[in-house]
């Protein structure tokens, strides 16, 4: 029953989907069933209990820091999260929430400035990783090095060999880099289908958690 | 400890202040680099520019504000290429923070054009489970968006007036900085096979080439640089052609670093080799 | 104006306790980093209720009397039930739909996409001793010896070793030109901020210096 039962539901629309891809017009021939309205409903039913799932990470992280009030440490930093939450869900009430007032003001000037800066931060730690570890210790790390500089220094006016150092980019990313992730797609594309498989016939089921 | 081994073992904040210099240098001392256009990104300005008066543009916008550095000068100038050309145009986000991002873009440059929104162009909103969603649009574009974002049901705009799915539009670019270009190649290519470009950070560029020469994707607007391209070919700088001179030098410092890096590894190495150190 | 430079101001301060956490982490990090939190949850909660929740579970509900939603509509609520350790086994069936669907769709088009296509590809070029036959020969030998690296059913020895071997250089070549690339990337996103603070710089000498 706990289960047995979600086992069951995961074989049969496994299967169903797997089968609608090869009958496109009626499912399995059966005259009232159009494959293409099968595979919207069923898709539509996910994208419903989907939006309604969303919530469970946002109530968790509510919850979270509310305990942490309690948290002399924590306090004024969970206490600065969940204000900054409670006002964009107030200011998310007005009308026009979507092209002006608080909420936008607070999204443009707060949020977007924020999280690009955290990102922007990759650039440090990208410039002290190279000057690290980036080192020539070997064939391999040698090979990735040369092809590294050769990408890198497209961005350099190179002045008259940066023609030649242009053709080696689009050589480098259209012959090798190419055959190299083509054959990780196609590794990762049969993994995919595996575990899919595996899912279907009941062998995986870590994504039902512990009794 | 010799001035080698010194090097070797740097404080990371030193490397981090020669990174923020190099990079505030060309902010007071501006010039312009060259940009030399890219076949995989003419391709796209070629579908852009070949779209007739009747043909519809679906432009995603899939990124947050983490990657709009890159992404944001691409989707200007495509943008400004379909507007200038009186292009209509069909946005959706599948990134969840994006419809803010998405939001002031294309409101400031149709004012800037003068396009009217549902008229022009249609800005669908957001949705979460990209691969769900684009399936939902390849069956029809009101199933996943029965309204668009400002409210409006999708049949009130004149814009989506006989636009039902894919089959409607010319062909669709996507712009994203996460793994949802493999949904629209995997989901939406493979399942509905309309013409799909993508534009992507650096981070990702190196992955997607297979995909362009198995046609999967008709072009790739690689990252600052590929955007730069974009705005030499529409003959409009942006953001993009602003950022490759500030990269000239950035890069040139990351090159240094790594060649010192190395030249001190190598000497060490060859020092305590001949001076019989412990490895 | 002024308000808009306001605004800028405490976004270009916003951003400096960003940059600050390079030298150490730090309070000013970390109210940043917990704000963004709060106003990112905050965003995402309002977005997902007016523009998701209202028009493709609540209008079609209660205004368009489309009740077959209410099957979905009840399986999305029993997610909920994942914060009670007694009836968290109910959630296994709303979750269940979500898993069999995505893999019933997965198998046909993750292998169409990224096996078949990526097959046909490799070798539907003619091999000959134009520039593109060349470079098709070099693509075929590249994907053939990176999957042999990957293959571990056999041990990497005599002529297995050397296809492996040349499979390894091939594939570090594609992350040198990974990494080449991501450098580009990373180095764009603090680009940006820097542009960004000069032209607050600038639009607050505008407003000093007149």
């Amino acid at each position: 029953m706990k289960r047995e039962i979600p086992l069951m539901i995961v074989m049969v629309t496994g299967i169903i989907m797997f089968l609608q891809y090869f009958f496109p017009g009626r499912f399995l021939f059966i005259p009232f069933i159009s494959s293409e309205k099968l595979f919207e409903f069923l898709n539509d039913w996910v994208m419903v209990i989907g939006i309604l799932s969303l919530p469970l990470g946002i109530w968790s992280l509510v919850k979270a820091n509310v305990n942490k009030l309690k948290v002399p440490d924590e306090r004024f930093y969970s206490a600065v999260l969940l204000l900054g939450f409670l006002v964009m869900v107030i200011s998310g009430w007005m009308p026009d929430w979507r092209t002006k007032g608080v909420h936008l003001a607070l999204f443009q000037n707060v949020l977007i400035p924020i999280q690009a800066t955290i990102f922007s931060l990759l650039a440090f730690f990208v410039a002290s990783a190279a000057y690290r570890a980036f080192r020539a210790r070997s064939v391999l790390a040698t090979i990735l090095l040369l092809t590294a500089f050769i990408i890198m220094f497209r961005l350099i006016p190179l002045g008259p060999i940066a023609g030649i150092n242009s053709w080696l980019v689009e050589k480098i990313l259209t012959i090798p880099n190419m055959a190299a992730k083509r054959a990780i797609a196609m590794g990762i594309a049969l993994g995919a289908t595996a575990t899919a498989i595996k899912i279907i016939l009941g062998i995986e089921r870590t994504y039902m958690g512990r009794d | 400890m010799t001035f080698l081994e010194k090097m070797m073992q740097i404080d990371r904040r030193w490397i981090y202040l020669a990174i923020g210099l190099a990079v505030i240098i060309p902010a007071i001392f501006s010039f312009t680099a060259p940009v030399s256009v890219t076949p995989e990104v003419k391709k796209i300005y070629d579908f852009v520019e070949g779209l007739g008066p009747n043909d519809y543009l679906f432009l995603a916008m899939d990124y947050d504000p983490s990657s709009m550095a890159e992404l944001n000068p691409m989707a200007e100038a495509v943008l400004k290429h379909a507007f200038t050309k009186d292009r209509k145009v069909i946005i959706v986000t599948l990134a969840q923070f994006g419809p803010g991002m998405v939001e002031e873009i294309t409101t400031r440059l149709a004012n800037e054009f003068s396009r009217v929104r549902g008229e022009d162009y249609a800005f669908l909103g957001y949705r979460p489970y990209p691969a769900i969603t684009i399936m939902l649009m390849g069956t029809d574009f009101r199933v996943p968006f029965p309204q668009d974002y400002y409210g409006a049901t999708l049949d009130s705009l004149p814009i989506m007036r006989g636009i039902k799915n894919f089959n409607n539009v010319k062909g669709v670019i996507d712009l994203t900085a996460g793994n949802t270009a493999d949904f629209w190649i995997t989901y939406g290519n493979g399942r509905y096979n309309f013409p799909l470009a993508i534009g992507i950070t650096g981070v990702m560029a190196a992955d997607y080439y297979q995909y362009l020469q198995s046609g999967q994707i008709f072009g790739i607007i690689p990252g600052v640089k590929g955007a730069a391209e974009y705005e030499r070919l529409i003959d409009m700088p942006g953001q993009g052609m602003q950022q490759v001179s500030y990269q000239v030098v950035a890069h040139a410092v990351i090159i240094l670093f790594i060649v010192i890096s190395n030249v001190a590894y190598f000497a060490t190495r060859k020092q305590k080799s001949t001076t019989g150190g412990a490895r | 104006m002024t308000g808009q430079l306001l605004l800028n101001g405490v976004a270009a301060f916003l951003t400096l306790c960003i940059f600050s956490f390079l030298y150490k982490d730090n309070p000013f990090y970390k109210f940043a980093e917990r704000l963004v939190a709060g106003i990112a949850t905050g965003y995402w909660t309002m977005l997902l209720f007016h523009t998701n929740f209202v028009p493709v579970v609540w209008n079609r509900l209660a205004h368009e009397e489309r009740y077959e939603y209410i099957i979905p509509t009840l399986l999305g609520l029993m997610m909920w039930t994942r914060f009670s350790k007694k009836w968290s086994w109910v959630s296994r069936y709303s979750i269940a739909f979500y898993i069999g669907i995505s893999s019933g769709i997965t198998i046909t088009l993750a292998l169409y996409a990224s096996l078949f296509r990526q097959l046909e590809a490799t070798i539907k070029q003619p091999i000959d001793f134009s520039a593109a036959g060349i470079s098709t020969l070099l693509v075929i030998i590249g994907v053939l010896s990176a999957l042999v690296y990957f293959f571990f059913s056999a041990a990497h020895k005599g002529t297995l070793g050397v296809v492996s071997r040349l499979g390894i250089y091939i594939i570090m070549i594609g992350f040198g030109a990974g990494f080449g690339l991501t450098v580009m990337g990373r180095v764009a996103l603090l680009v940006q901020r820097i542009i960004f603070l000069k032209d607050y710089v600038n639009s607050l000498g505008r407003l000093f210096g007149g």
